[in-house]
Order: structure tokens, then C-alpha cells, then sequence
């Protein structure tokens, strides 16, 4: 289980770094959902899968029984999740944004705030 | 199914049942109040006076929970709280050490310099938009995260802080600041995103997000597991956020767009994190991988050093040309972290703060003056020693101070710095600070004596009035004074950074500090 679940991980990173070099800014966007995703599934593979034996230790134990999968990388996860998913929801509308005053989605034509042909600094007055 | 007999816990095994100390609740006063007075801000967004009053009241009572914070450690040592009052490693456990506690601290300082700022800079729509709120929720983020002692934690407050960075560098909506604010954005949260990876990898080998827990741990799992990929993931997540060489790209082309105000925090506090997350990572935790990766950091170091104040000498405008000189003081920063040893660290924690201070003052100078002038464009600028003679000399007391010329706060750490690269034979490291403060020198005087010296452009300008700039400037003149203090009598203020310097260099005394002085090793 946890072999597939490390090269769907794989093809996660692969993929987003794939979409993250692309000029074009939405699927930059979509590169890094992909890479956060990436990185949960990173999470939720150290913390080990299985389903066999339940997260619970009995009454008459301190430590839980060998081999049981590690529920605290589920929670980071989870927190992981929520992060990512409100970053994300906010770049869409600061990039729907940007497409809207730049007209353009192609991060090389992106030259507002450092203009192409920028004066060079005067050398003496 | 539910059992009614209850199992025998012991709670002393598990809770720290004593209360603590009635002064170590500073460590949570700047998260609280943080918070508190954010809520409170976005619940008054339309009243734009009161607004501005109840966040001032909040970034004064941080920077007063951050100065008791940095009493009591001074005076008792690192203060330990653990949240649900759990043992460390389970809980998320707030260690205040000297590192942290003094960032803090000057943290606190550049906030309440950039609230008090923001009165004048800030417009009614720019605090319906939630400058007020968003810096104090910035504030509370970049506290914590220098306080916080587990790494997941740190994750989650540099999220805070960077959504509440987002909200401020928006604000205005101008195309320029939308373009700028997307490359900030992307890029910020890719940094952030390899730092989890780093954090992943990391819990599948330790088994903990407690730092001191995995200090402790590191010797043993040495060689156990992709350490040094770990390390090198968090050099680059963090080399990101701190704008080093070659990762610097996203600095240049935001931290000119928002408004002074933000500009000014930004380059005062958030860099600032990553060099604070740096220092924390290689001296607590991977000591060992940071002598592996000391000649690649100070490669890192000089470069970045060098080509961010060549940067600033090619800017004709004046907020860019700030940009790239907080680039160049990151370089100096990261030399320390390179060398390691004693007398580095210190000049790198003395530096930082110097740096948080100097930084911010400048770039609300920078506001003032563009406020004068008309422009921020070196090639029209002129004509201010006419109007605002002793603005000039706030303008040199600064360029000294930034330059690490004496008797101002810049020169100490660079002595430092320099001695502690000499020391170990690194000539070429010495030579780079050296050269940088030169060139640091040319960019930031002729940007002096163009906007001084050089005539007006224009002849009709009105006179300029204190009385207009009254709160812009007394923000300024206090960093500049406490720049001069810290130059004049540097002493204490060594004395500080030697002891950050010291507890960094023996990760023990932060690990006995979370754990009390028991050396059992958990399981």
C-alpha cells in the first residue's frame, strides 16, 4: 500500500512541477494545488497505512499494539488541507484579479511593477 | 460498548500540574492580544478612527508583553509553556529562549513603528480594507513563530502570517501592486510548501514536531534517513522566504508595490523569519548538517550579499533600491550562520535586529521624503535640503547606520562579523561584507545627494510643514534614535547577542529548558 501510495506521490510532484515551470499563471496554480496535494499524501504516507489494526489502545495498556497506522499525520493533514485550500481559493481571485488589470496570463508579459524598459539611474546632475 | 470503569492515570505522568509562574504567560501575551485586538479591528472596519485607536492600544500591549517577556527570560532563562498543559513532546509547546524572545521583541518594536506610521500613510479605504486588522494578525503570526517550539506550529504560523502579508500587499488594488502581490504570492507559498515536505520527511523519521524532542533525537538518527535532504529542503524553503541568492527574485518585485507603510514591515519583519527559522533549524536541531552545508551558506552569503547591494546601486527607483539593501542584509545575516561560531552568531543576531530596526526606518524615510518630493524616481528627485534641512540628517544618521559606518548600530555586528570570518582564515567572506558595506555606501548616498542636494525640478513647491508629516516622522526618528543608542553603547547590547550566540551553539540548555533537566530518553 504504501509503494503505490509513494508513486502516486511521485507522479503528484512530478506533475506539478511539470505545471509550475509553465508560463501561463493558471497552471502555475494548478501546479501548486498539485504540489500541496503532494505534500498531504507525503504526510499521510509517513504516518504509515494500514487498516487492519484500529488507532486505540485498551483499558488494560499504555502503549497502542505494533503496526497500527499513526493518526497524528492525519490530523496535520487535515490542517495541511484547510491551509491550502484557503491559499488557494485566494491566489484564484488575486490571479482573476491581475488577468482582469493586466490582461494577460503570461507571467513573462507581467512587467507592471518592474517595467521592461526602465530608466537606467542618472550618473551626475 | 463504553466501559464505566475508569483506568488508573496517574496525571502527574502525563500534565504538568503546577501552575506556572505568573510572568511566563508573557510568552502567550502577543499570540492573545495579537488576535484579540485583530477581531476587535475587523469588528470596528467601518469606523476608521476608532479602528486605528483600538490597534495602536494592541501593538503597544504587544510590545509590552514582548519587553516582560524578554525580562523574564533574561533574568530566569528560557520560558517553556506546553498547550492542554500536556508534557512536551505532546503538546504544542511555546519555548521563549533568548533567540526568540529578542526577535520578538523587535518585532514588536517595527510593528508599533508601522501602526504608528499607518495613521498618516493609511487612508479611510485602505482601513475598510483591513490594514489595521491584517498587521495585527501579521504581528501575532510573526511573534509566534519566533516563540513557538513545535515545527508543524511554525508551519501553520508562517501560513498566518503570509495570508495577513497577502491582505496587506493588495491593499489598493493598483495594477502595479496586483502584479507584484502574484509573484509574491506564488512564490511565498511554494517556499512554504517545500518547507512542509521538509516537515513530512522529518516526522517519518523522528516521530515528533517537537523540536527540543528531535534535538535531542538528531545525534542518534544521524544516519538514519534523508537528513540531509531535510536540511537542504529547509535551507532552500527558508533561503526562499529570507530572499537569499539565487532564490531573491519575488523581493525586488513586490516590496516596492504596497504602500510605504507595508513595505516598511515587510522588510522589517518577514525576511526576518526566515533568517529566525534558519538559525533555529541548523543550530537547535541539525547542528551537525549545517557543518556539512557551511561552505555552501557562505558561498550563499557573499553572493547574495554582494549582488543585492549591486542591485540597489542599478535601482533608479528609491523604494526598489531599498528592496535589494534588505536583500544585501540577509547575506550578512546568513555569513554568521555560516561560520557558526561564537563571535558569528553574534553578529548575525545583532545584525538581524539591527537590520529589522534600520531597515524599517528606512523605508518610512523613503515615504516621507517621496511624499515631499512628488516621486520616488532618482532621475526627477531634488530639491529637499531647501525645504526639510534637518530631514537630511535623520537621511545620513540612517545611510550610516545602514552602510556599518560608525558610531551607529551597523557598524557592531559587522566588526563581528568580519573578526569572526578572519578568525577561521575565511578571507574572501570578510572581504565580501566589506565590499558590500562599500558598495551599500554608493547606492544609498546618491540616492542622498540626488534627493538633497540636486536643485527641484520644480519651482513651485510648497513649503514643507512639520506639522503635516508629524506622525510619519516621529516613527522614524524613534527607530533612528534606538540605532544610535545601540551604536553609542553597544555593550548591553553585545552582551545579548553573545548569550543568543551562546545558547544556540549548546542546543542543550533550549532542550533542558522543554524537557527539565531529566536526559531519559523518550520512546
Amino acid at each position: 500500500m504504501e509503494v503505490a501510495v509513494a508513486v502516486l506521490t511521485g507522479v503528484f510532484f512530478f506533475v506539478s512541477i511539470y505545471l509550475i515551470l509553465s508560463r501561463h499563471i493558471i497552471r502555475i496554480l494548478l501546479g501548486i494545488a498539485m504540489l500541496g496535494n503532494g505534500v498531504n499524501l507525503t504526510i499521510f504516507t509517513a504516518g504509515r497505512i494500514t487498516r487492519e489494526v484500529p488507532p486505540i489502545i485498551g483499558a488494560d495498556a499504555y502503549v497502542p499494539l505494533e503496526g497500527i497506522a499513526n493518526p497524528l499525520p492525519q490530523a496535520l493533514v487535515l490542517t495541511a488541507i484547510v491551509i491550502a485550500f484557503s491559499f488557494f481559493a485566494f491566489l484564484l481571485v488575486l490571479v482573476f484579479r491581475t488577468y482582469q488589470e493586466l490582461d494577460t496570463d503570461d507571467t513573462g508579459e507581467m512587467r507592471y511593477a518592474e517595467p521592461r524598459d526602465e530608466e537606467t539611474p542618472p550618473l551626475g546632475y | 460498548m463504553a466501559t464505566t470503569e475508569k483506568p488508573d492515570v496517574i496525571l502527574e505522568d502525563a500534565f504538568v500540574l503546577a501552575e506556572p509562574a505568573l510572568a511566563d504567560w508573557f510568552i502567550a501575551g502577543p499570540l492573545i492580544l495579537g488576535f484579540m485586538f485583530g477581531s476587535l479591528c475587523l469588528m470596528q472596519r467601518k469606523n476608521t478612527l476608532l479602528q486605528a485607536r483600538i490597534a495602536i492600544v494592541g501593538l503597544v500591549l504587544m510590545l509590552l508583553a514582548d519587553i516582560g517577556l524578554f525580562l523574564n527570560v533574561l533574568e530566569n532563562g528560557t520560558v517553556v509553556m506546553t498547550m492542554g498543559r500536556w508534557f512536551p513532546p505532546f503538546g504544542i509547546t511555546f519555548a521563549a529562549d533568548m533567540l526568540g524572545a529578542t526577535f520578538a521583541l523587535i518585532a514588536g518594536i517595527v510593528g508599533l513603528a508601522g501602526g504608528i506610521y499607518g495613521l498618516s500613510d493609511i487612508d479611510d479605504t485602505g482601513r475598510r480594507y483591513g490594514f489595521y486588522p491584517f498587521l495585527l494578525l501579521m504581528m501575532a503570526g510573526v511573534t509566534s513563530a519566533f516563540l513557538t517550539g513545535d515545527i508543524f506550529n511554525l508551519y501553520v504560523w508562517f501560513e498566518v502570517l503570509l495570508i495577513a502579508s497577502f491582505g496587506l500587499i493588495i491593499l489598493g488594488s493598483e495594477r502595479e501592486q496586483l502584479d507584484g502581490a502574484t509573484k509574491y504570492a506564488v512564490l511565498n507559498l511554494v517556499a512554504t510548501t517545500l518547507f512542509l515536505i521538509g516537515v513530512a520527511y522529518l516526522y517519518g523519521i523522528f516521530g515528533t514536531l517537537n523540536m527540543a524532542d528531535i534535538a535531542r533525537k538528531a545525534p542518534a538518527l544521524q544516519n538514519t534517513g534523508p537528513h540531509f535532504t531535510i536540511a537542504i529542503l529547509f535551507l532552500f524553503a527558508f533561503g526562499m522566504k529570507a530572499a537569499a541568492f539565487p532564490l531573491n527574485a519575488w523581493l525586488p518585485a513586490s516590496y516596492h508595490t504596497p504602500r510605504i507603510a507595508v513595505s516598511a514591515l515587510f522588510a522589517g519583519l518577514l525576511t526576518k523569519v526566515g533568517i529566525y527559522a534558519l538559525l533555529r533549524i541548523f543550530m537547535t536541531m541539525f547542528p551537525e548538517d549545517r557543518q556539512e552545508l557551511a561552505l555552501l551558506i557562505a558561498i550563499v552569503a557573499a553572493l547574495t550579499m554582494l549582488l543585492g547591494a549591486l542591485g540597489a546601486i542599478a535601482q533608479t527607483d528609491i523604494r526598489r533600491l531599498m528592496g535589494y539593501l534588505v536583500i544585501s542584509g540577509i547575506g550578512l545575516m546568513l555569513a554568521g550562520l555560516a561560520l557558526g561560531s561564537q563571535i558569528g552568531l553574534s553578529g548575525t543576531v545583532f545584525y538581524s535586529a539591527h537590520s529589522m530596526i534600520i531597515m524599517t526606518a528606512l523605508y518610512l524615510l523613503t515615504g516621507v521624503m517621496g511624499g515631499l518630493m512628488g516621486t520616488f524616481d532618482l532621475g526627477r528627485a531634488g530639491g529637499l535640503y531647501a525645504r526639510a534641512p534637518w530631514l537630511a540628517a535623520l537621511c545620513l544618521v540612517l545611510i550610516f547606520a545602514a552602510s556599518g559606518l560608525p558610531p551607529f548600530s551597523g557598524v557592531w555586528p559587522k566588526i563581528l562579523l568580519v573578526k569572526g570570518a578572519i578568525d577561521v582564515g575565511i578571507w574572501w567572506l570578510a572581504a565580501a561584507i566589506l565590499v558590500s558595506g562599500l558598495l551599500t555606501t554608493i547606492a544609498l548616498v546618491r540616492m542622498f545627494s540626488f534627493s538633497f542636494w540636486r536643485p527641484a525640478a520644480e519651482e513651485d513647491l510648497e513649503a514643507f510643514s512639520f506639522a503635516d508629516h508629524r506622525i510619519a516622522i516621529s516613527a522614524t526618528v524613534g527607530l533612528a534614535a534606538l540605532t544610535v543608542i545601540a551604536g553609542i553603547f553597544p555593550e548591553p547590547f553585545i552582551q545579548v547577542s553573545d548569550r543568543v550566540a551562546a545558547e544556540l551553539n549548546s542546543p542543550t540548555s533550549y532542550i533542558e529548558a522543554v524537557f527539565g533537566s531529566s536526559t531519559e530518553e523518550a520512546n
